[in-house]
């Protein structure tokens, strides 16, 4: 499902190297957290399995398919896997429910589908009766709802979580993760998610843990 | 719905921005507008003058204005023989300059010319035109600003005249000139014939058997349909050149501002269109989204800039010193054209802003959170 490779990533013509000969494989269905201390390179492995950047050195695959950055780039974001960042990024000027349909819109869904997906979501994740609301008026944990909602929305096999809960506080943390974890079994998709939060990490199928661009022993779980 | 919110979006967000955008077009296309009607107005009423009852224009060749040409009177006896003929009439343009009045267009005219049997006789009679030189007929504007009135001495150039006549025509050329008789004229202006020849056939179909035989006859002149001689004379392709260059400019400006709009639009969202991108919006998917803005942007300003060159004009052709030489009519061609260049300047505008959208790398843009 997912693999990476002797994957090696810079920054700054070589400058700061963020990724040293990575390699790790995820099942289908797995949730794998990514632990270790900020700039270790937790965020740039996930980027480089949404297609948002490549490596320079190694191989970064999603189903089998080598994941590049000019081919099949569009399908990859579209179908294949689904962002939420530890900032929401979600549009301010858009409704909760115009920004969870911005993927369904992309990919060229259509509207009553699309529709019926929302409300299903909406309903899973409690944010039905705020589906009208602007982005301003929701709470820290609705907002992360909201982006785990619209990373859904194309019903992706892998999700991509970056620090979901990295700025919330403990409680809502406790409640977007149990919602997180809840949510990637009913889909059955694969999670893979960065955090500095050992005690959320533990609680996924295996942890990574990463320091200075390696994973150390893995298969800690 | 969303994709049209987008672009909203954004609008909504810069609103004084947007708005300064789309006075930007507006005041362009309202240049534009305004500028070409008035000078495309102008050509429609000198060919007008040409063609009052007459299919075809006799004229020396090759000449860049038609004050120049000298056509002789003979030509002009002759062509009226010809049997395809119903009347050849010779007219001498030419121009002079009175009291606090610099150009004043005169007409030398036979009696029989359509202009003064067309005219609607505000003072005088039409059947004295022609029994004295010394005799002219003034249009209405030009009684009025010259102060004569029947039976008045009139100074004009070098000379004085006495007034045998108002008249009022369509043509405010015509309404702001002075007709003469034309041996009168000649007389005044040193010319032995006349500018042009204006014909009338018994039957336009011979139009170009008529051209054919004045090729024949009279190598140094030429013949021209009236819509040939709109089409191919050098003064009015010259105005015609100027207006649109002139209003070409002012779009120009109004495509800058779109683009400037654009350029900063692109800039203050590049966040925004990371996210797009992350969420699988496409290079044309997004691009899409700054044409939509900016081809809105053009459109809303070209509508309004329509609506304020047409009420410019209106307010001109209300200015009494220009009754009559302001055309307010839009021709629908030059909407469209006007309506087309605003939008294809705006879409230009949107070129580069949206070529820069394209090549936002999401990863760069959300890593610094």
């Amino acid at each position: 499902m997912l693999r990476a490779e002797d994957v090696w990533k810079s920054y700054d013509d070589g400058a700061i190297t963020v990724l040293k000969g990575v390699s790790f494989e995820a099942c289908e269905g797995q949730t794998i957290a990514l632990c270790g201390p900020s700039g270790c390179g937790k965020s740039t492995l996930l980027h480089l399995f949404g297609g948002l950047d490549e490596p320079d050195r190694g191989r970064v695959s999603v189903n089998s398919i080598e994941v590049n950055r000019h081919r099949d780039l569009l399908r990859l974001l579209r179908h294949e896997v689904g962002f939420v960042f530890q900032l929401h990024n979600l549009i301010p000027d858009l409704t909760l429910e115009e920004n969870c349909l911005l993927p369904a819109v992309a990919a060229g869904t259509p509207k009553h589908e699309a529709r019926q997906r929302l409300m299903d979501l909406a309903e899973r994740t409690g944010l039905s009766p705020r589906l009208g609301h602007r982005i301003q008026k929701l709470s820290g944990g609705e907002r992360q709802r909201t982006a785990l909602c619209r990373a859904l929305m194309n019903r992706p096999k892998i999700l991509l979580a970056d620090e979901p809960t990295g700025s919330l506080d403990e409680r809502t943390s406790a409640t977007v993760f149990d919602l997180l974890l809840e949510v990637a079994a009913n889909e059955g998709v694969t999670l893979l998610m960065a955090t500095h939060d050992r005690s959320l990490a533990e609680r996924c199928d295996r942890l990574l843990q990463m320091h200075d661009g390696r994973i150390d022993e893995p298969g800690l779980r | 719905m969303i994709f049209l919110k987008l672009i909203l979006t954004n609008l909504r967000r810069h609103r004084i921005r947007s708005l300064l955008s789309i006075a930007g077009v507006a005041f362009s296309v309202a240049a534009m507008l305004t500028v070409v009607t008035i000078l495309q107005g102008a050509v429609h009423m000198f060919s007008g003058i040409l063609s009052n009852d007459s299919q075809v224009l006799v004229f020396e060749r090759n000449v860049s204005d038609l004050f120049f040409s000298n056509v002789s009177p003979d030509v002009a006896a002759e062509v009226a023989r010809w049997p395809m003929v119903e009347h050849a009439d010779p007219v001498l343009f030419g121009v002079v300059s009175s009291a606090d009045h610099p150009i004043i267009t005169c007409f030398g005219v036979v009696p029989e010319d359509a202009r003064i049997r067309k005219a609607t006789w505000l003072e005088g009679n039409r059947a004295d035109f022609g029994k004295h030189p010394n005799d002219v007929v003034l249009g209405s504007r030009a009684a009025e600003f010259l102060g004569a009135k029947l039976g008045d001495t009139v100074p004009i150039g070098h000379g004085s005249f006495h007034v045998i006549g108002v008249v009022r025509t369509a043509n405010g050329f015509e309404d702001g000139g002075v007709f003469m008789p034309l041996d009168a004229a000649q007389l005044f202006f040193h010319k032995d014939g006349s500018s042009v020849i204006t014909i009338k056939l018994h039957n336009k179909d011979d139009a170009a058997a008529f051209k054919q035989r004045v090729r024949q006859q009279f190598p140094n002149l030429i013949a021209l349909e009236d819509a040939e001689f709109s089409h191919t004379y050098s003064q009015f392709r010259i105005l015609k050149a100027t207006a649109w260059a002139v209003g070409g400019c002012g779009l120009l400006l109004g495509g800058l501002g779109v683009a400037n709009t654009m350029i900063m639009s692109v800039f203050t969202r590049i966040r925004e269109i990371a996210i797009l991108r992350v969420n699988g919006f496409s290079n044309v998917q997004i691009a899409g989204v700054i044409f939509g803005e900016s081809a809105l942007v053009a459109a809303v300003g070209a509508f309004a800039g329509l609506a304020l060159g047409v009420g410019a004009l209106f307010a001109l052709k209300r200015i009494p010193a220009l009754d009559g030489y302001v055309d307010a009519s839009v021709h629908p061609a030059i909407l469209g054209i006007v309506l087309l260049l605003a939008l294809l300047t705006g879409v230009a505008g949107a070129l580069y802003p949206a070529f820069y959208a394209m090549r936002v790398r999401a990863v760069e843009a959300l890593r610094f959170e």
